[in-house]
């Protein structure tokens, strides 16, 4: 079989796994693929190394490539998304006692958001009238779903992302030691790194990801549009192996084994046991078994599927917070660089069920649901969000106007 | 001030290839060169200086924060764009090959700023073969030392001459299609567990 070559970005990130186990339980050989995996320090680099053609694919922030498509990056290229990695697996961590203090003013359950946001609204009151500086949260980047559920589930709290706190940025490995270093009060970020500020006792879990929003998008494959426009068939290829890799990697039987992979020094490099945590669901005591599957989810509730919905959810912060003026053509843009056509083109061979549609309403689903799907059964959500408001892609100005209010 | 060369901010933390890039620099004429290598406080800094170009190591993992700031425009008072120009594809693939990127202030003409890019392209160069051939001749020290011990076990255990000794590593490693100097930490690794490492054999 005719070898093809793929090399592939990653950041340190416990929802890098599909590409992980592609490479290291052998789906990528399998289908003829020789998959070079480089760890990266930023962002940055992976875009940077993309726009010169040393990577074909890597793993991304969801956003990221809505943000190249509409110029929003210091260097262009054109990337599509024909594939997401996983729903959920981050969390809101603050210091250890920020969270004693917001359980005093206000007490909550973790990861319960609501209440979790009402006390954390109430110790920026009290921080206010003593004079207090802005509490400091830190996201990974600033088109990066952490930093939209993070604005979201504060904004929902009654607390003014803006004005009431300091968003920085802060490189994922860096979270744990800046918060116990107190340069930042608390943080939201992916997996292990929640589980590493709380095994060094530096913070608590506030919130999850999970409970922001259910069956919420996190990280894509991003591809370079030049590269799939010339290797249709090595697309194709590539997105079967992932998906039989997501498949691996979504059987619980397979957590242990699929922690220690990521524990390698050239992947995620953290104790099995701290990875295990994300996989499983066990960030925070208390989650019912329901939650703990819901932590992160790399496969079931079409777990891979680019969603143009979830595209336009991202297009619709970026226009919230300022990082983009709403036009029909932004908003199309946007929408088209997920793939849910090039999705369906790989996976058909494979007679697994795929959904019909290519964008749902968000939060419309309040249970476990079956849906229309292309083959056998497939079952999405629940995938609503904690405060109750629907995403309805098809009614954009509607949702934008409300937030605008 | 349209015949003074841009300020310059060079964000590297390795403070000596920072040093070799501010040199080459000021050698070129430039006199408003910046070195920072500690991230703690960077937006003050960027803030009070307003550099022109700013040159940063491609790996350092706080560039998304950097870029972050430069976009938000609060420590940077005018827009910012990386390299040259986005269209320059030739100087992008250099550079980010040399491991280093640069961003500009918006309105630089591409020929005020092109040769600060190839300075620090190729002082990031001349530092990385720099760091190459420092290991390679750590590692050849480290190699003739392994052989010389291989050697002397030869010499001592089977009663021959340093020129046999040598040869019969050559030949082992011909045979198994191996480096002399691992043929040779093999057999040391061996005799040590054998205990007959010892220098008095």
């Amino acid at each position: 079989m005719a070898e093809i070559e793929i090399a592939a970005g990653f950041i340190p990130l416990t929802d890098s796994a599909i590409l992980v186990a592609a490479r290291e339980c052998g789906f990528a050989e399998d289908e003829g693929i020789a998959l070079t995996l480089l760890r990266e320090t930023s962002w940055a680099n992976i875009r940077d190394r993309m726009a010169i053609g040393q990577f074909e694919a890597a793993h991304m922030l969801a956003p990221m490539p809505i943000a190249f498509e509409l110029g929003l990056t210091p260097l262009s290229l054109e990337v599509v998304a024909p594939m997401a990695m996983g729903l959920g697996g981050n969390a809101v961590t603050v210091g250890t006692g920020l969270f004693e203090q917001m359980k005093e003013l206000a007490p909550f359950v973790s990861p319960d958001p609501q209440g979790s946001g009402l006390a954390l609204r109430a110790v920026i009151a009290a921080r206010k009238a003593e004079g207090a500086p802005p509490l400091q949260f830190g996201v990974v980047h600033p088109h990066s779903g952490h930093n939209f559920e993070l604005r979201y589930w504060l904004a929902a709290s009654g607390i003014d992302p803006e004005t009431d706190v300091d968003i920085v940025i802060v490189p994922p490995p860096f979270m744990p030691d800046a918060l116990a270093s107190g340069q930042i009060d608390g943080f939201c970020v992916g997996e292990p790194w929640n589980s590493v500020a709380v095994s060094q006792g530096a913070g608590r879990i506030a919130t999850v990801k999970s409970a922001i929003w259910k069956s919420s998008p996190e990280k894509v494959l991003g591809v370079r549009a030049d590269w799939v426009r010339n290797n249709p068939h090595g697309l194709s290829k590539l997105l079967r192996a992932l998906y039989r890799s997501a498949q691996w990697c979504g059987d619980p039987a397979n957590h242990a084994a699929l922690a220690h992979i990521l524990a390698r020094p050239e992947y995620v490099g953290q104790p099995a046991s701290l990875i295990a945590r994300g996989l499983d669901g066990q960030v925070v005591e208390g989650l019912s078994v329901a939650d703990k599957a819901w932590f992160f989810e790399p496969f079931a509730r079409a777990a891979t599927f680019p969603w143009q919905s979830h595209a336009l959810w991202f297009y619709s912060q970026m226009v919230r917070w300022g990082q983009i003026e709403h036009t029909p053509a932004n908003a199309d843009k946007a929408r088209r660089c997920y793939r849910p056509d090039l999705y369906r083109a790989a996976l058909r061979s494979l007679s697994v069920p795929i959904p019909a549609a290519n964008a749902k309403v968000e939060g419309a689903l309040t249970d476990n649901e079956p849906v229309g799907a292309t083959a056998g059964a497939l079952r999405l959500g629940p995938d609503g969000f904690f405060d109750g408001r629907i995403f309805d892609p098809d009614r954009l100005d509607a949702y934008l106007s409300e937030d605008a209010d | 001030m349209s015949g003074r060369l841009p300020s310059v901010l060079v964000i590297d933390d390795n403070s000596v290839r920072a040093a070799i890039i501010e040199a080459g620099l000021r050698e070129a004429g430039h006199d408003r060169v910046t070195v920072i290598t500690e991230i703690a406080g960077i937006a003050g800094k960027i803030a009070a200086l307003e550099p022109d170009v700013i040159v940063i190591d491609l790996e350092n993992p706080n560039r998304d924060m950097l870029e972050n700031m430069f976009q938000l425009s609060r420590a940077v008072k005018r827009p910012i764009a990386m390299f040259v120009d986005r269209s320059d594809r030739d100087s992008i693939e250099q550079a980010i090959e040399a491991g280093v990127s640069a961003y500009v202030v918006d309105g630089l003409r591409r020929e005020r700023v092109k040769p600060i890019l190839d300075m620090a392209i190729s002082r990031f160069n001349a530092y990385s073969r720099l760091e190459r051939e420092l290991e390679d001749a750590r590692s050849a020290l480290q190699s003739r030392k392994v052989i010389d011990q291989a050697k002397g076990l030869l010499m001592r255990s089977r009663g021959m001459s340093e020129e046999d000794a040598y040869a019969l590593l050559r030949k082992t490693a011909m045979n198994q299609n191996r480096k002399i100097s691992e043929v040779a930490q093999g057999l040391v690794l061996a005799a040590d567990m054998l205990g007959k490492g010892g220098s008095d054999g």
